[in-house]
C-alpha cells in the first residue's frame, strides 16, 4: 500500500472513530439521508441512470464520498454537493445507507 | 408495513393520538382515526410531502392531497416538449402510486377557500376538509395585473407562458410547428425572482434547436427585464453563441409592461415597441392564489414566510407552505428539486408536531437543477443549503456547488436519470 493510501484508510479511520463520540439523532440522520433520494431512490435504491447506495459497504461509500469532496475522483456533480456536507454528516450518511437493504 | 394501532403504540403515552386531539382541538370528525394533514397542489412539493407524512408516520398520519390535474405533468423538461425532442407522455406520471403504495386520499379538487379558525379546506365542487395541519404547496400564479392587455377576452389563449407544464406546453409546440420560416419567437423574462431561474434561457436553446433544424431563416428573441442572465450566464451566452449564432438574440433590460394582443405587440417600460410571429411571455409571478387569499403572502403580498425548520407559515397556525409560493431564503432557488427538499422537511416537522415531538432543528439539503440546451447536451448549476439558527434561515453552504464546465452529453444522461429519479421519489 503507498503511503497516500495509507494516509487516506488512517484519515478515514479518524473521522469513523470520531463519530461514536457523537452519534447523530436517528431521525435528524433519516432527514439528511432524504436530501440524497431526489436522485438516488427514497430507500437507497436509484432507478436507471443513478447509482444505488442501499446496501453498499460503509467504507467503500464513505471513501467515495470523501474523494469526491477532497476532488480526489473526478465527478459532474457529486464533487460540489459533497463540499455542502461534514465529514461526520458523510460519516453518518455511509452508515445509513449501507444499513439499508439492496 | 405498520399498522395503525402499532403506531399508536410506538408513540408512548406522551405523544398519543388522543392527547392530540386533546391539545390541538382536534379538527377531526367524530371517530375518525388519528390526525389529519391535507395537502394542497400535487406538484414537487406537495406530492413529496403527502407520500413521506405518510411514510414517516409509518402510515399513522391520514392524507389527502387536493389536486385537480388527472396527472403529474413535470416543469423540468418540458422545454423539451416545446422544442420538440420529448412527448407530453414522457413528461407526465400518473398519481396511482400514492394512492396505492402509500395510502394518501387523493381529491380531484380545487381548493377555493381556507378556514384557518375552523381549520377546514373549502373544495370547488363543494364539500369541506377538516386538518389538523394544512399544507400547501400551490406552485406560482401570474400578475396579470401588471399586463392590462393580457386581460382582454381570449389573450391568454392566444399569448401564452407556458410556464406551468401541461396544455399550454403542447400549444406552445403548436404555434411554432405553425409559424411560417422566417418568423420571429419572441420570449419575455420577469423581472426575478420567478419560478425557475434558467428555465427561459434553456427554452431559447430548445426553440432555437427546433428553428436550425426545421426553419433556418427563423430568430429568437429573448427580452429580458433583468440586467444579465440570471442563471448559469457565461454558459448560456457560449451555447448561443457557439450553437445559435444568428439565430437567438438576448437583449437584457427590457421590462414588460403591456400586450397589444390583437396586433402581436410587445410594450416595454424603456424600449420601442416589438412586434413577433409568436409571443411567449412569462409575467411576473407571486405565491399561488389559494396562499395569497389565505392571507399567507406576508413578503410584499407576493410571497409567503416561513419558518424553515417547520415550513410553517409565519401569519397562520397549523396552515405550511412550500415550493415556489415561499419568500425564499438567500441563493435559493424556486425549483422542482428545491420544493422535494422543502417537502420532505416539512413532512418530518409535522410528523413531529403531530407526535409531540421537536422538529429537526439542523435541516441540510441541495439543489442539483440541469439546463438542456440541445436536445442532448446540458449544463447544470447545484448548491448546499444549511439552516443558519442565528439567522433563523437556510443559508448556502460556503465552497459547496457549482456549474458546469462546459455543456456536455454525459450530463445530458445525468439529466434524464435526475428525471427519473425525482418523479419516483416525488410520485412513487
Amino acid at each position: 500500500m503507498k503511503w497516500n493510501q495509507l494516509m487516506a484508510v488512517g484519515a478515514l479511520a479518524a473521522i469513523t472513530g470520531s463519530s461514536f463520540a457523537q452519534a447523530m439523532d436517528p431521525l435528524q440522520l433519516r432527514s439528511l439521508a432524504a436530501s440524497c433520494a431526489n436522485c438516488h431512490g427514497t430507500a437507497g435504491i436509484a432507478e436507471p441512470g443513478n447509482e444505488s447506495l442501499a446496501g453498499v459497504k460503509k467504507d467503500e461509500l464513505l471513501k467515495k464520498m470523501m474523494d469526491f469532496k477532497t476532488g480526489k475522483k473526478p465527478a459532474t456533480i457529486m464533487h460540489q454537493l459533497a463540499k455542502g456536507y461534514t465529514d461526520e454528516q458523510l460519516v453518518a450518511l455511509a452508515g445509513y445507507f449501507s444499513a439499508l437493504k439492496k | 408495513m405498520m399498522k395503525r394501532r402499532q403506531f399508536v403504540q410506538g408513540l408512548g403515552a406522551a405523544g398519543s393520538l388522543g392527547a392530540i386531539a386533546l391539545t390541538s382541538g382536534c379538527a377531526s370528525t367524530p371517530g375518525s382515526n388519528g390526525p389529519k394533514v391535507v395537502v394542497v397542489g400535487g406538484g414537487y412539493g406537495g406530492a413529496t410531502t403527502a407520500k413521506y407524512v405518510r411514510m414517516w408516520s409509518d402510515y399513522g398520519i391520514d392524507v389527502t392531497l387536493v389536486e385537480p390535474g388527472s396527472a403529474f405533468i413535470s416543469c423540468p423538461l418540458s422545454n423539451l416538449v416545446v422544442g420538440g425532442s420529448k412527448t407530453m407522455a414522457d413528461i407526465t406520471t400518473p398519481y396511482d402510486n400514492l394512492v396505492k403504495r402509500h395510502g394518501v386520499r387523493w381529491v380531484q379538487d380545487m381548493a377555493v377557500r381556507i378556514d384557518p379558525d375552523k381549520r377546514v379546506v373549502v373544495l370547488a365542487k363543494g364539500g369541506e376538509l377538516p386538518y389538523d395541519r394544512l399544507i400547501l404547496s400551490p406552485g406560482v400564479d401570474f400578475m396579470w395585473e401588471t399586463l392590462p392587455g393580457m386581460t382582454a377576452v381570449g389573450a391568454k389563449d392566444k399569448v401564452l407562458h407556458a410556464w406551468k407544464a401541461g396544455s399550454q406546453t403542447q400549444a406552445l409546440r403548436k404555434q411554432l410547428e405553425a409559424m411560417p420560416d422566417g418568423g420571429v419567437y419572441a420570449l419575455a423574462i420577469p423581472l426575478a425572482p420567478y419560478r425557475c431561474p434558467p428555465g427561459p434561457y434553456e427554452r431559447a436553446c430548445q426553440v432555437a434547436s427546433y428553428f436550425s433544424q426545421a426553419k433556418p431563416k427563423s430568430k429568437v428573441l429573448i427580452l429580458d427585464a433583468n440586467d444579465d442572465v440570471t442563471s448559469k450566464g457565461p454558459l448560456f451566452k457560449k451555447a448561443w453563441k457557439d450553437r445559435y449564432e444568428g439565430i437567438i438574440e438576448y437583449r437584457p433590460k427590457h421590462k414588460l409592461v403591456d400586450v397589444d394582443v390583437a396586433t402581436n405587440t410587445l410594450k416595454f417600460e424603456f424600449n420601442d415597441d416589438l412586434k413577433a410571429n409568436v409571443l411567449n411571455v412569462l409575467p411576473e409571478m407571486r405565491a399561488g392564489d389559494i396562499a395569497v387569499k389565505t392571507g399567507l403572502a406576508t413578503a410584499n403580498k407576493r410571497w409567503c414566510e416561513v419558518d424553515f425548520l417547520t415550513f410553517e407559515s409565519i401569519a397562520v397556525k397549523n396552515v405550511h407552505v412550500l415550493g415556489d409560493s415561499i419568500q425564499i431564503a438567500p441563493a435559493m432557488p424556486k425549483s422542482g428539486h428545491m420544493a422535494n427538499q422543502h417537502g420532505k422537511t416539512c413532512a418530518a416537522a409535522v410528523v413531529a408536531l403531530l407526535t409531540g415531538r421537536q422538529p429537526n432543528n439542523m435541516p441540510v439539503y441541495n439543489n442539483a437543477c440541469y439546463s438542456f440546451v440541445s436536445p442532448d447536451d446540458v449544463v447544470h448549476v447545484t448548491s448546499v443549503h444549511r439552516y443558519d439558527a442565528d439567522k433563523k434561515t437556510m443559508l448556502p453552504v460556503a465552497g459547496a456547488g457549482g456549474v458546469s464546465s462546459a455543456a456536455n452529453e454525459l450530463e445530458g444522461r445525468y439529466a434524464f436519470a435526475w428525471a427519473r429519479n425525482i418523479w419516483a421519489d416525488t410520485l412513487a
